[in-house]
C-alpha cells in the first residue's frame, strides 16, 4: 500500500466527488478503482463504498447479499469486502451475526438466518474459540484426551454443516482451523506422538472430508491463508484481549481479498480467458530487439520469472480458463521463439487466440472476445506495461486488468491471487476446454467448404444425447446456469442446490443435452428447466453454451422437451424470454420455432407453443438419444 | 504546538465517517459526529494503525477521546518502520 501526501489524496477524493456530482458515473467509478489500486486500506474502504452507494443506481451492478457467522470481531474487514466487491459490479450487502452466536443460530430452526434472504453464508470461527484446549492447553491434556477433543471439534463442525444444510440452500463458506505459531511442546512436536499440530490438522481433515460430503460447503484455508502471511504478523493480542478483534490492522485486507475469492466465482464474476503480452509478461526482453537467444525464460535467475508465470497460466488452463495473445510485435518473430526456444512452457497449442500484430491492444480484446465468443467483460489481460494496462482500462473498463508489481518474479503470484481465476468446482468440460476451441477451429474450417448449412450440418453427424439431473451432472449444470450469458432465455442463475431442489419438486424437470460430433465431444453443453403447471408445461430455464450455437442443437432438445410434455398431458408449452445486455442470439428462439406471442412484460416477452395443432421436429441431421433414469 | 499528524487525522476520519474534512475540528468527538459509534471507534483505531503503520497500546487507545487527542498520541510516536 502507498501511503499519498495529504494533498494528492484529497485531489483525487476531490475529483471523484466532483464527477459524481456532475453525473459523470463511468468516470468516478474508473478513479475509484485508481483509488482502491493506489491505496486498498481500512480508511478508504470507507471512502470507496460511500461513494458507490451514490453510484448504485447509474451502474449496473449485481446485488448479493452475504451473511458472516462469527467467533470474533469481524467488522472491520466488512468494509473492505464490500469496497473490493463494488470494484467488481457487485453490491454487497453483509450482515454479522451475533458476537459468538453462530451455534444457535445454525442450530435454531426460528433463527433469523432462516428467515432473511441471503445469497451466501461465511462461518467465521477460530482454534482459540471452538477448541481452547487444544488451543491454549494442550499439555493438560492425555493422548486419549486430546483425541476426544479432536473428535468432538470435527463433529461439532460436521453437526453445524448439516444442520445448515438441511435448512438453508445457500452456499456455506467454512473457515477451517488456525495453527498455532509456537506448539506447546516446541520443536517436539513435529515427531511427537501426541502433537498439537497433528490434532489440529486432524480436525482439518475432517472438515475437508464433510464439505466433500455436502452440496455447496466450501472450505476456506483460514490456516494457509495465515500462513501466507506470516503468523506471528498476522496475530493482535491486545486487540484480541480488548476489543475481541484478533486480526493486525495491516492483515485484514487480506481476509477480505480471501473471501472475495469465493465471492467471485459465487457471483460469476469470472474470467473466462486470461489474455497476455509476450515481450517481458511471457519472457524477458524484447524478442525483435534481443533475438530468441536473447530473451530470458528457463529455469535460472532472471528467467525463472517468466516461466513461473508461464507455470501459473498452465495451471490456469487446467481450470477450464483459456489463454490468448495479444502482442505487439512481428507475429514470425513471437511465434518462432514460442514454437523452438527450449524454455517454453506454453506452446503455441496452449492458445485459443493470437493477435500478435502493431493494432491498438482494445481492439485486439475485442476482436479475441468475439473469436472466442465469450463477452469482453469475461476476458483478463495482463502486461508488464503500465501504460498499456492503463489503455485498456480507459478503453474498456470491463476487461479485468491485471495490475503487475514492478518484480517480475512476483508476477507468477499476482495471477494466482486474482479472484477472477477461482472455480468452486471444476468439471471434466473445464479441463478439456482448450482442446474444444481447437476442434472449433477445425470445425470452422471445415463449414466453409460446404454450399450449404445442411450440407454442413449432415457432414458433422452430430449425436446429442438428452438427459435427466444426475449427480454427475449437477455441478456443471449449475455452472452452466452461472455462466451462459449468450443464447440464454431468461439468465437465472442457479445454485446446486437450487437445482437439485428443484429436480426433487413435483412437476419440474431438469434436462441437460451432450453433444458430439465427428470432430469431437463437446460435453454437457445445454439445459432446459420446466415446471408444469395444469396443462402448461412453462419454461424457466433453456441455454446452450456458447459453442454449440449455429448447430441446430436447439431445436432438438426444444423437440424434446414438447414430445415429453405432451405425453405427459400437457397442451401447451410456455416460455419467457427476458432480454440482457448479452442474449441477443436467443431473442428470436421463439418466434423461429412457431411460439406465439402471449404477453409483453416490463421484463421481456412470453411465449406459447400449442401442442395440439403443432409439431416441434428434431432436425433430421441430429441423432436424438434420450436417457430416461432415476433423477438422484 | 502545531500537530503533524491532524490533517491526516482528519483526512482518515472523513473517509470512515463520511463528513467533509474541513467540518472535522480537534473537538470532533463521539458526541458531535454521529456515526462515530464503538464500532466504528475500532474500525478508526484499525485505519490510524494502517496508515501511521504504528501498533497502538490499550493505554492509548484509551487516551484517544477526540480528534485533538488522537492526533497528540500520533505525534509522540515516532513512525515505525513499515511491517
Amino acid at each position: 500500500m502507498t501511503t499519498h501526501s495529504n494533498a494528492v489524496r484529497a485531489t483525487l477524493r476531490d475529483e471523484i466527488d466532483f464527477l459524481i456530482s456532475s453525473g459523470a458515473s463511468q468516470a468516478a467509478r474508473a478513479r475509484l478503482a485508481e483509488l482502491w489500486r493506489e491505496e486498498n486500506g481500512v480508511a478508504s474502504a470507507a471512502f470507496v463504498t460511500s461513494r458507490f452507494e451514490r453510484l448504485r443506481e447509474q451502474l449496473a451492478l449485481r446485488p448479493y447479499r452475504l451473511t458472516i457467522l462469527r467467533s470474533f470481531t469481524v467488522e472491520p474487514a466488512v468494509p473492505l469486502l464490500r469496497a473490493t466487491a463494488f470494484l467488481s459490479a457487485i453490491d454487497l450487502a453483509v450482515r454479522v451475526g451475533d458476537f459468538n452466536a453462530y451455534a444457535q443460530e445454525i442450530l435454531d430452526d426460528g433463527s433469523w438466518l432462516y428467515h432473511s434472504e441471503t445469497d451466501a453464508v461465511v462461518l467465521a470461527v477460530r482454534t482459540a474459540e471452538i477448541a481452547p484446549d487444544l488451543w491454549q492447553s494442550f499439555t493438560d491434556l492425555s493422548p486419549q484426551e486430546v483425541e476426544a477433543a479432536t473428535h468432538r471439534v470435527a463433529d461439532s463442525l460436521a453437526q453445524w454443516i448439516r444442520a445448515f444444510r438441511q435448512r438453508s440452500q445457500a452456499p456455506l463458506i467454512v473457515h477451517n482451523l488456525e495453527q498455532t505459531s509456537q506448539p506447546a511442546i516446541g520443536v517436539l512436536d513435529a515427531q511427537a506422538a501426541n502433537s498439537q499440530t497433528a490434532a489440529i490438522q486432524s480436525v482439518n481433515e475432517n472438515l475437508r472430508r464433510v464439505a466433500a460430503e455436502h452440496r455447496g460447503v466450501y472450505v476456506l484455508d483460514y490456516d494457509g491463508l495465515i500462513a501466507r502471511h506470516g503468523r506471528l504478523r498476522w496475530r493482535d493480542e491486545q486487540k484480541w484481549l480488548t476489543a475481541r478483534m484478533p486480526i493486525a490492522a495491516g492483515q485484514l485486507v487480506h481476509l477480505s481479498n480471501e473471501w472475495m475469492r469465493f465471492l467471485a466465482p459465487l457471483t460469476g464474476k469470472i474470467a473466462k480467458a486470461l489474455v497476455v503480452d509476450l515481450d517481458n509478461t511471457l519472457w524477458g526482453g524484447v524478442i525483435g530487439e534481443d533475438g530468441i537467444t536473447g530473451i530470458k525464460c528457463d529455469s535460472e535467475y532472471p528467467g525463472a520469472a517468466y516461466q513461473a508465470m508461464q507455470r501459473a497460466m498452465l495451471d490456469l488452463a487446467k481450470r477450464g480458463i483459456l489463454l490468448a495473445i495479444c502482442s505487439k510485435n512481428n507475429p514470425d518473430d513471437a511465434l518462432e521463439a514460442l514454437t523452438t526456444h527450449p524454455g517454453m512452457l506454453l506452446r503455441p497449442k496452449h492458445f485459443a487466440a493470437m493477435r500478435i500484430n502493431w493494432l491498438d491492444k482494445a481492439q485486439n480484446l475485442r476482436d479475441i472476445a468475439s473469436e472466442l465468443n465469450i463477452g469482453i467483460d469475461s476476458l483478463a489481460f495482463v502486461d508488464d506495461n503500465p501504460v498499456e494496462r492503463e489503455s485498456v482500462r480507459a478503453a474498456l473498463p470491463e476487461v479485468t486488468v491485471i495490475e503487475l508489481p514492478d518484480d517480475p518474479m512476483e508476477y507468477a503470484n499476482s495471477l494466482r491471487d486474482s479472484p477472477v481465476f477461482e472455480r468452486l468446482s471444476l468439471s471434466a468440460e473445464d479441463q478439456q476446454r482448450t482442446t474444444y476451441y481447437v476442434e472449433q477451429r477445425e470445425r470452422n474450417d471445415a463449414e466453409r467448404s460446404f454450399q450449404s448449412k445442411e450440407d454442413f450440418y449432415r457432414f458433422l453427424q452430430q449425436e446429442a444425447e438428452v438427459a435427466p439431473l444426475s449427480r454427475a451432472s449437477l455441478g456443471r449444470i449449475a455452472q452452466l446456469t452461472q455462466k451462459t450469458n449468450q443464447f440464454n432465455l431468461t439468465t437465472r442463475r442457479y445454485t446446486e442446490q437450487q437445482i437439485a431442489e428443484r429436480a426433487e419438486t413435483r412437476g419440474w424437470q431438469v434436462n441437460s443435452i451432450r453433444v458430439r460430433d465427428r470432430f469431437g465431444d463437446y460435453g454437457l453443453v445445454g439445459l432446459a428447466i420446466t415446471r408444469d403447471d395444469g396443462d402448461t408445461c412453462e419454461i424457466d430455464t433453456f441455454l446452450l453454451s456458447c459453442r454449440v450455437i449455429g448447430r441446430t442443437v436447439e431445436t432438438a432438445l426444444l423437440s424434446h422437451l414438447a414430445e415429453r410434455a405432451k405425453a405427459r398431458g400437457c397442451r401447451r408449452l410456455s416460455g419467457w424470454f427476458l432480454p440482457t445486455k448479452k442474449n441477443a442470439p436467443a431473442r428470436d428462439f421463439y418466434a423461429q420455432h412457431g411460439f406465439t406471442l402471449e404477453a409483453e412484460g416490463q421484463d421481456g416477452t412470453e411465449w406459447t407453443f400449442d401442442l395440439q395443432e403443432g409439431e416441434i421436429a428434431c432436425p433430421e441431421w441430429i441423432r436424438l438419444n434420450v436417457l430416461t433414469g432415476v433423477q438422484n | 504546538m502545531t500537530s503533524t499528524a491532524f490533517e491526516q487525522v482528519r483526512a482518515i476520519a472523513s473517509d470512515l465517517f463520511v463528513v467533509p474534512a474541513q467540518e472535522i475540528t480537534s473537538n470532533s468527538s463521539p458526541e458531535t459526529i454521529p456515526a462515530w459509534d464503538s464500532t466504528q471507534h475500532l474500525i478508526f483505531v484499525m485505519a490510524l494503525e494502517e496508515q501511521f503503520q504504528v501498533r497502538l497500546s490499550p493505554e492509548e487507545i484509551e487516551q484517544m477521546t477526540n480528534i485533538g487527542a488522537i492526533a497528540r498520541v500520533l505525534d509522540s510516536r515516532p513512525k515505525n518502520a513499515p511491517e
